[in-house]
Parts: structure tokens; sequence; C-alpha cells
């Protein structure tokens, strides 16, 4: 599945042409938000957890530079190598060189966004390295060669219905539409694949500075067994994610399941601290931490948008978006989506692909409003708007239009004359005819322009009080 | 109590009507009004374009204009919320940053300067019809007003308010949204006009004159129940002003 954020007008008129898609999203996404609601307005000091830990993402990233030195020592202390990627090619040529390395053919993945930043699964396959997502949301995308749709839901723009079809397509096993025959058919074929892989690939949800640690949170045990079957665990952790201790975990922790799904605590949370040791000897006799930039410093070098950083990936700016409500993850054209993603997508990508991205918003600030780290999204795609005009790439047209625009209301005379004229003009036209703006008309009326305005009412109606008295 | 009128583009001239019942509420509350004629636009439907350094000498202006009134109403949630929250993030001349401070202070959405600044949470009247409430995202989420208009539209004795799904959801027309994203802003128009439906009203009450002539032009086309009504209209009509 190949995709493109520049392609995005056209994605979000296709997905709103599919009424199944359009259906299966909204039921998801408002059963999400009900569940997360009903926990939230159990817990009193909610508002004052979001703040405390945009604190604490705030602090870390402050002193994200000596906590990442302290961590790389502390982790090789544990015995965990720690490998350094500054963009997705050399991300790519570290994890290859490493399986060749150690003769790796086979690999299993939990879920992991930045791993999807990097197009892994595609890379490894292309270099022979039978590669199996075990998420079974990442299952079944991966099996219509799809990227995830959503954040924390990958198949979210699936029914069971859909699975049912493409397990009987794929893996032709029986139709069956059954959540719990399907899970049992995927389980079976995941199992074998977990005893027989060599390496397994994690992400990483949240880092430790101070021990050399970081956890991964799940629901399905999936993630248990990729970071403790196969020989090799290599985790691939975004720069951003280090935290310099545990501190703050216990309300991340809370904040992450309950925006993400509703619950009040995910199933698994995976401490990983070092392979095998003597004494155990259980767990995989190698762990490896792909440390990736790819544009992270960027971001955090820039004072005004660093607060994008601070996301941990829960999904629920996705779900409250009433545009993602409408037209699910892949009309956005990237891995991250929704609110979020496109406060991502120029900053990762460059103004130019990314163009488009801030515009399909209209700034209703829903996201801000239930992020659980305040990410304050709406005014962060002011400040993206902004940048992509000053690079030059807004239409020519509207550039013109407004600094016209910006002309004639320095002079309220002239901008008296110019704005009276369509009133006068519309009302030379039929009445049902409104002004034109194409495409906003299909389905709405407009209404018409008050050719009196209110300077000439309020004259009039002033005048009427004085005479009064 | 003086207050001068913010009069935003839609309501000037499509919209003269609504903010006539404005004035016509104020005056009748015993507040005195100031309109300063000059006035042009705030700049908001170039700042969410991205157009930051063309609208700077309009927010100077608009400063300048109003720096001497004591309260400044406008009958918009967004409008306001550009003067408030979103002027502070250009870069304005430094002399009239202390101005532009002391603006953010006294200026207010109408029904906002009502009930906060006015105390004026019983206007009482008669509007015997079943009126539902739309929150209009900037004014909601940007101005934190939500309570104020519906205290006022309940001070109405003989309303029927009925709160629809999801009152809060965006109506889809975010400005320059509605056209560039026409598509998007249609599919979500249609389903906010489809929670007020449900809700059985015959007027849904807004804040915001933009959304409500989204939502108002979508109902007309569809041949829906419901019409938009701004609460100065709906407070105007109950007051037989």
């Amino acid at each position: 599945m190949n995709l493109s954020p520049g392609n995005t007008k056209s994605y979000l008129h296709a997905a709103l042409q599919n009424e199944r898609l359009r259906v299966a999203v909204d039921k998801a996404t408002q059963t999400a938000l009900k569940k997360r609601q009903d926990k939230v307005d159990q817990i009193p000091v909610w508002e004052e957890m979001r703040w405390q830990a945009h604190a604490a993402k705030r602090d870390a990233l402050e002193h994200l530079a000596e906590n990442l030195e302290t961590f790389e020592k502390n982790c090789q202390t544990n015995g965990i190598i720690v490998h350094w990627a500054r963009d997705g090619e050399e991300a790519r040529q570290i994890i290859l060189r490493l399986m060749l390395e150690k003769n790796v053919k086979q690999v299993v993945k939990s879920k992991s966004l930045t791993t999807e930043e990097l197009h892994l699964n595609h890379f490894l396959q292309d270099n022979g390295i039978e590669t199996l997502e075990t998420d079974l949301g990442e299952y079944i995308v991966q099996l219509l060669d799809q990227i995830p749709s959503h954040l924390t839901a990958p198949a979210l723009h699936l029914t069971r219905v859909d699975v049912g079809k493409i397990f009987h397509e794929k893996l032709g096993v029986p139709y069956t539409e059954d959540p719990h025959e399907l899970l049992q058919i995927a389980r079976a074929r995941l199992r074998q694949k977990f005893l027989a892989a060599e390496m397994g690939i994690s992400g990483v949800n949240f880092a430790f500075a101070d021990s050399g640690s970081f956890c991964v949170v799940e629901n399905e045990a999936n993630a248990f067994l990729t970071v403790s079957l196969p020989r090799i665990h290599l985790a691939v952790m975004g720069l951003e994610k280090l935290l310099p201790d545990q501190s703050g975990l216990g309300t991340f922790l809370k904040l992450l399941p309950i925006s993400a799904t509703g619950q009040k605590a995910s199933s698994y949370v995976n401490f990983i601290g070092g392979p095998r040791r003597q004494r155990c000897g259980e767990g995989p006799e190698e762990v490896h931490v792909l440390i990736l930039d790819n544009g992270r410093s960027r971001i955090l070098a820039d004072s005004q948008l660093r607060e994008t950083l601070f996301c941990i990936r829960c999904g629920a700016c996705l779900n409250v978006c009433p545009i993602y409500q409408q037209v699910g993850g892949h009309a956005y054209g990237w891995v991250y989506m929704g609110p979020i993603g496109i406060t991502l997508i120029p900053q990762y990508l460059g103004s130019l692909e990314g163009r488009y991205a801030p515009f399909v918003s209209s700034l209703c600030g829903a996201c801000h409003e239930i992020c659980p780290v305040h990410i304050n999204i709406p005014h962060h795609l002011l400040k993206l708007r902004h940048r992509i005009v000053d690079a030059g790439l807004s239409m020519k047209v509207e550039k013109w239009g407004i600094r016209g625009w910006a002309f004639l209301a320095k002079r309220p005379r002239l901008y008296r004359f110019v704005t009276w004229f369509p009133g006068k003009f519309q009302q030379l036209l039929p009445k049902e005819t409104a002004f034109p703006a194409p495409g906003y008309f299909k389905k709405r009326a407009l209404g018409r322009f008050d050719h009196t305005g209110f300077r000439n009412r309020y004259r009039t109606w002033r005048k009427k009080i004085i005479s009064k008295g | 109590m003086r207050v001068a009128l913010f009069i935003p583009c839609l309501s000037e001239h499509m919209f003269a009507d609504s903010a006539m019942s404005m004035v016509k509420i104020l005056d009748h509350l015993g507040i005195a009004i100031d309109y300063v004629e000059d006035q042009t636009c705030c700049g908001q439907p170039a700042f969410n374009s991205g157009y930051r350094k063309e609208i700077i000498p309009i927010a100077e202006r608009f400063i300048k204009l109003f720096a001497d009134h004591q309260y400044i109403v406008a009958p918009s949630g967004s409008c306001t919320a550009m003067v408030r929250v979103f002027y502070k993030e250009l870069d304005i001349a430094a002399e009239l940053k202390p101005a532009l401070e002391s603006l953010s202070r006294k200026i207010f959405e109408f029904s906002e300067f009502l009930v906060d600044v006015a105390g004026k949470t019983d206007i009482g009247g008669s509007f015997p019809h079943r009126v539902t409430y739309h929150d209009s995202c900037h004014l909601l989420r940007e101005l934190g007003v939500k309570e104020q208009p519906r205290r006022l539209i309940r001070s109405i004795p003989d309303i029927d308010f009925v709160e629809m799904e999801k009152p809060d959801t965006c109506c889809g027309f975010g400005g320059t949204f509605s056209y560039k994203m026409a598509e998007v802003s249609l599919a979500m128009v249609a389903r906010k006009c489809g929670y007020i439906e449900a809700s059985g009203a015959e007027y849904v009450v807004g804040a915001d004159s933009s959304c409500l002539m989204n939502i108002e032009g979508y109902l007309r086309k569809n041949n829906m129940r419901a019409r938009a009504l701004h609460i100065a209209d709906l407070l105007a009509k109950s007051l037989n002003l």
C-alpha cells in the first residue's frame, strides 16, 4: 500500500464515498469515546493528571540530550546494546546488518508505529527476511498489505465481516465472523511463528534513563511473547520516548489506556531491563535498542512546535475528531493520522509534501480538549499553516486575494464600498441564487448578502431612538 | 456601563439583523452603546489560512481603534477569540502590547458579556418553542463559554430547551475550510444537522453567525424542519424588540 500525504484530497473524497468504511470507523470511535468518558468520570483528578503528564514530557525533553547519554550508559551496564539512527535509511541498514550478522531469517513483531515510519516490513521482506505482525489488528492489515488506520487500533476501519472474508481468502479457512473463532485462527498461526522466530521486534512506550530500561504496553500478550521468546529482541524507539526515571510512569499508565480504549489499565506492561541473566535462564540472549531520530531532533529544537513530540500515541484525538470519524486513517496518507498526524506530517516530511495536511481540520479543538498530555493541536496547526504560506506553498490566487483584502481592510471607506458591492450585485440575481463558492453549495444553501448592511441599519435605528427622545 | 460594538464581517454584510438584535437588547438593558464606524475585519479568515504578516497592520489598527473603550462586545465567539487569544500570537508592535493586553481582558462575546459582566441572567419574555443549542468551537474551547448562553436560553420562562446529542461537535464550517475541504465540511454539517433534527427542536440557537449560516444552509437545502437562530435574535424575539 503506497500512500502519500500529497494525495490526501483524493483519499478524503474516496473515503467519503465509502459508506461501509464510514460506518465502521464511526462505530469504533464512538464506542472508544464512550468507554473513555465512563472512566474519566470516575477520576476527579483527571485534569491535574493531564497537566502533570504535560509537565513531565516538557521536562524530559528539556534535558533529553543528557538523558539519552545516561540511558545509553545504563543500558550498556545492563547488557543492552544501543544503536543510533539519524534517519529511516540508517535505521533500516542497521537492522538489516544486525539480522545478517545474527543469521536471522524469521522475525515476529509487536505493534510499533515507529517501525511503520521505517516501512520496515516491506524492506525486510525485500531482503528475504520473513516478518510477521503479531498484534491481531496489525496481523489483519498486514494480510491486506495495508498500513494501520489508527494509532492504537490498526484494523479499526474493518468490521468482523471484513475480517472473516480476509481470513477466508488469505488463509484459506472456512468463512466465519465469530470474533472468538477468528481469534483462534490467528492465534494458532501466530504461536508457531513465535516459536520459530530468531528475532522479536517491538516498539517502546516509555524508556527510563536512570535505570537503562524501558516498557512496552499492550493488551494481547503478543508483545510479551515477542520480547521474551525469540533469541534476540530488538526495540525500536523514537528518541522522544525517554523519561528521566519512572516517577511519572504511574500517571502515564493511567492516561494512556483510558484515553486509548477506555480501559482502566493495560492488560500487560512489559518491563525490559536487559537480556537473560545467568541466574534466571529466561528471556532473549540479546537485547538491542535502536534509538531513532528521523526528524525528531529538528522538532525538538523548534520551541514553537516541540510540544507535538509529547504525544504518547493514544489515538484519542483521532476518535474525537469529527473528520477522522468520517474518513478513517488512510485518508491522511501516512503512518500518523488524524489531528496529531496532520501536525507531524509537514514536520517529518517537509512543507512541500505536507502542505495539505494542516488544512484537513476545521480547527474545532476537540483534539486539544481530549489530549491526555495537553497538546494544543489547533494552535500548532495554525503555526504550520503559517509556515506553509511563508514557504510560498499556498495558491497564488489566494495569496493575492488576501493581500488585496488586507489592503482594503486598512482603508475603511474603500472597504465599505467594495464590500457593499456583492450585496447590490446579489439583488440582481434570482432569489434562490447564492454567491458562488464552488463545492460549498452542493447540498448547502448560503444566506444572501444583506445589501443594507449593519452600519446603515444602526444609523436608522439611532435616529429613531434620538427622535423618540 | 458603556460598550463598544465589534461587528464582524458576516454580521455587517449578511446577518445585520442579528447584530441589530444585540444592539436592541443592550439598549433594552440600559447599557450605553458606542459604534466605531471605521472598523473593518479582525483578520481571522486570513490568519486561519496561514497569513500572519498580512494581518499584523489590521490587528494593530483594531487595537488602536478600540483601545479607549471600557468594554467591547461582539455577536460572535470566533471573532472574539481571534482578538482575545490569537492576536497575542502575532508580532504586534511593542508599544501596542499593553493596549492588546488590556483589550484581551475587555472584549467579550455577547452572551458571555450579558452573564459574566452585566450580570443579566433573567431576560424573561416569551418564546414558546422547542429549541436546542449548538456550541460553536471557538466560543467553547478558546473562550471557555458553555453555560452562559444556556442560562440565557433557560431564563425564558415558556421555552422548551432540549440538549441535542453531542452539542459540542463541530458543524464543519471552519471558515475557509468549508470551501477548501467542501466535501468533508458537508459530511460534518450533515451529521450535525442529524443531531439537531433528532432533538425535535424547531430552532437551533447559536452564538456565531458563521456556524448558523452553515447549519441553516444545510437544513434548508435538505428540507429539514429546524431553523437556525442567533442567541441575540432569540432574546430579541422573546422580548418582542
